[in-house]
């Protein structure tokens, strides 16, 4: 009797060890990652994943900071998407902000750097100078440069009134005030260009050889050549700077004083956002607008990625 | 920053591509134009910046008639507190979120480049995938738990989340950068007995000083640069960083004072031009390699 519990207690023992050991190994195999990743980790769970879910939540509640949210449905999408001339208006204002930038941008960068990839003299200088405003044009200081340039008495009027034209004040103007903030966009086309730099240096020259003693023009050879090889760079580009006009907020906010007008011309979406939660308090309502600039941006990226199976060339 | 794209940025172009005189000559003058017309509202704001008040407006020109530094004077103590306060409450800023984005993120970097662990490639992919995220989403929820910690009008909601990696842009930019270190070094270092600790510390970073600087450099300007964040969190003048002291003197100056406007914004733009000078070359290679957004 004595003896089957002896050997009773020894063989738990024996498991517990082989368990011990195993918890250790599995610590000794797995410990040392995860240490390093644990301030990402605590990051992730604790400032994104936690607070995602947590505005999910407040997306369906109505929340000012002061009482505890009430749960009120999709009220707040419905509201959004039916009975918000604010909201109509914020999604033309960043329509037409993406759709205007985003191509020109592009198209400028891409010129410029066909232009520098030909083995010009003084390429770093360009490309320095091209690439200036792109670093600088996030901050403020140049925003307010912009609000000077493009006001009444402002330095693109002086320069107008030179060749006799009498400009309006393009800022305060709500039929013109968004095509400013497109042209500062453009004027930051400096990042693009220097991706298609990289895309352009990577197609190998032969392929030019061959075109042109084929008889090939300049014009064919873009055509057939530089465009295909460079798609990749340019659905990476478009889809980057989408995603990053759908975001712009700094600009509007000081050319506009915070308000995003004239007449909501300047009411941009981030900008909406940002009135309704930290100038009117209504949290669960910014949560909903939050939630739906991220299906926006998921279906335009998903779209791109569809599409880009017919047009973007990824051959080898 | 090991990869083909920057080589190839480096590499010379061969003859064939190159143009006849005539087209270099008009391709040059487009650029000049072009260039010209990029730096002109810069230069101009430099120029109006040091000209005497009643004549910054009067010309359009690039060369003032004296140059005048009354406007620096005044633009710095324009508002009720000094823009000295402000440049130094961007550099605290700035250079914490610097040191939070380096260490967080290179050990994260680390982990997913070189230890092996149950669920990796899960966790990377989580980490890509939150590249993809908006902040807004977090923003309200963030600003919510900061506001109960006692955290809102202190420095910490902008710096504390950096030392979590919050940044994960930069784990990806590491990653990318630890991949092309030949693994024979640590394999050997941990044949020797070398734990994972000193394997990074000893062999990973010494060797990847340039993508630490490429992280430094774009998260210094970045922050420097960061107007919404602050405008969040810090709500008394005295915790304003450089861009909300800026937006305060639009705000409260903005038909009277444009030369202490242009000449304070001027200022602000003063270290990120420098860090554009001097380390042009790895913020370059950083866009081409990885497609940075600025």
């Amino acid at each position: 009797m004595r003896a089957t519990a002896d050997r009773a207690a020894t063989a738990e023992q024996y498991q517990g060890v082989v368990a011990d050991s195993r918890w250790r190994r599995l610590l000794a195999a797995n410990g040392p990652g995860y240490l390093f990743l644990l301030p990402w980790l605590l990051g992730f769970l604790g400032l994104t994943l936690g607070p995602a879910l947590v505005s999910l939540y407040l997306s369906f509640t109505d929340f000012d900071m002061i009482r505890s949210p009430e749960w009120v449905g999709a009220a707040n999408y419905v509201r959004i998407t039916t009975a918000d001339p604010k909201f109509a208006a914020a999604m033309k204002v960043t329509l037409t902000y993406v759709v205007l930038s985003v191509p020109f941008k592009l198209i400028f960068a891409l010129l410029v750097a066909m232009a520098l990839n030909k083995g010009v003299r003084g390429l770093t200088f360009y490309r320095a100078v091209f690439y200036l405003p792109s670093l600088l044009g996030g901050s403020v200081a140049i925003a307010v440069l912009w609000r000077q340039l493009f006001a009444g008495d402002g330095l693109v009027n002086a320069a107008l009134s030179h060749i006799g034209i009498q400009g309006p004040s393009w800022i305060s103007h709500p039929s013109y005030s968004i095509y400013t903030l497109v042209a500062l966009s453009v004027w930051q086309f400096g990042s693009p260009m220097i991706i298609f730099l990289a895309g352009l240096r990577q197609i190998p020259t032969d392929m030019y050889e061959a075109a042109s003693l084929d008889g090939a023009s300049k014009f064919r050879q873009f055509y057939k050549i530089t465009l295909p090889l460079l798609t990749p760079v340019i659905f990476f580009n478009a889809v980057v700077q989408t995603i990053d006009a759908f975001k712009a907020f700094t600009p509007a906010f000081i050319i506009s004083g915070g308000s995003g007008g004239p007449i909501n011309s300047t009411l941009f979406y981030t900008l909406y956002l940002y009135q309704e939660a930290f100038g009117n308090f209504r949290m669960g309502y910014a949560s909903a607008l939050a939630w739906i600039l991220v299906l926006i941006i998921a279906v335009f990226t998903a779209f791109s990625f569809l599409s880009s199976r017919y047009w973007v060339h990824y051959d080898d | 920053m090991t990869n083909g794209i920057t080589s190839a940025v480096a590499a010379p172009p061969s003859d064939i591509t190159k143009r006849s005189l005539p087209a270099s000559i008009v391709v040059h003058t487009l650029l000049i134009m072009a260039s010209l017309l990029m730096l002109y509202p810069l230069l101009w704001m430099v120029s109006a910046s040091v000209r005497p008040e009643n004549e910054i407006f009067s010309s359009t020109s690039l060369i003032p008639s004296s140059i005048d530094f009354t406007s620096y004077v005044r633009g710095w103590s324009g508002l009720d507190i000094t823009f000295g306060r402000f440049f130094w409450n961007s550099l605290v800023i700035s250079l914490l979120t610097v040191t939070g984005n380096v260490v967080a993120c290179s050990l994260a970097a680390y982990a997913f480049a070189r230890l092996r662990f149950a669920g990796r490639n899960f966790w990377f992919a989580i980490m890509l995938g939150t590249l993809m995220i908006p902040y807004h989403v977090t923003l309200i929820p963030q600003y919510v738990l900061f506001l109960n910690l006692g955290w809102v009008n202190t420095i910490l909601p902008l710096v504390v989340p950096k030392f979590l990696a919050s940044d994960a842009f930069f784990i990806f930019l590491m990653v990318q950068f630890f991949r092309g270190i030949p693994r024979e070094l640590d394999e050997a270092a941990m044949m020797d007995g070398c734990s994972a600790w000193r394997i990074y510390w000893k062999i990973m970073l010494p060797l990847s000083l340039p993508v630490l600087a490429t992280a430094a450099i774009f998260s210094f300007i970045w922050t420097w640069d960061d107007f919404f964040g602050p405008l969040i969190y810090l709500n008394d003048m005295d915790t304003y960083t450089i861009q909300l002291g800026l937006r305060t003197f639009v705000d409260s100056s903005s038909t009277s004072d444009w030369g202490g406007l242009f000449a304070m914004s001027t200022l602000t733009l003063v270290p990120v031009f420098f860090f554009f000078l001097f380390f042009q070359r790895l913020l370059i290679d950083g866009i081409a390699t990885t497609g940075m957004k600025r």
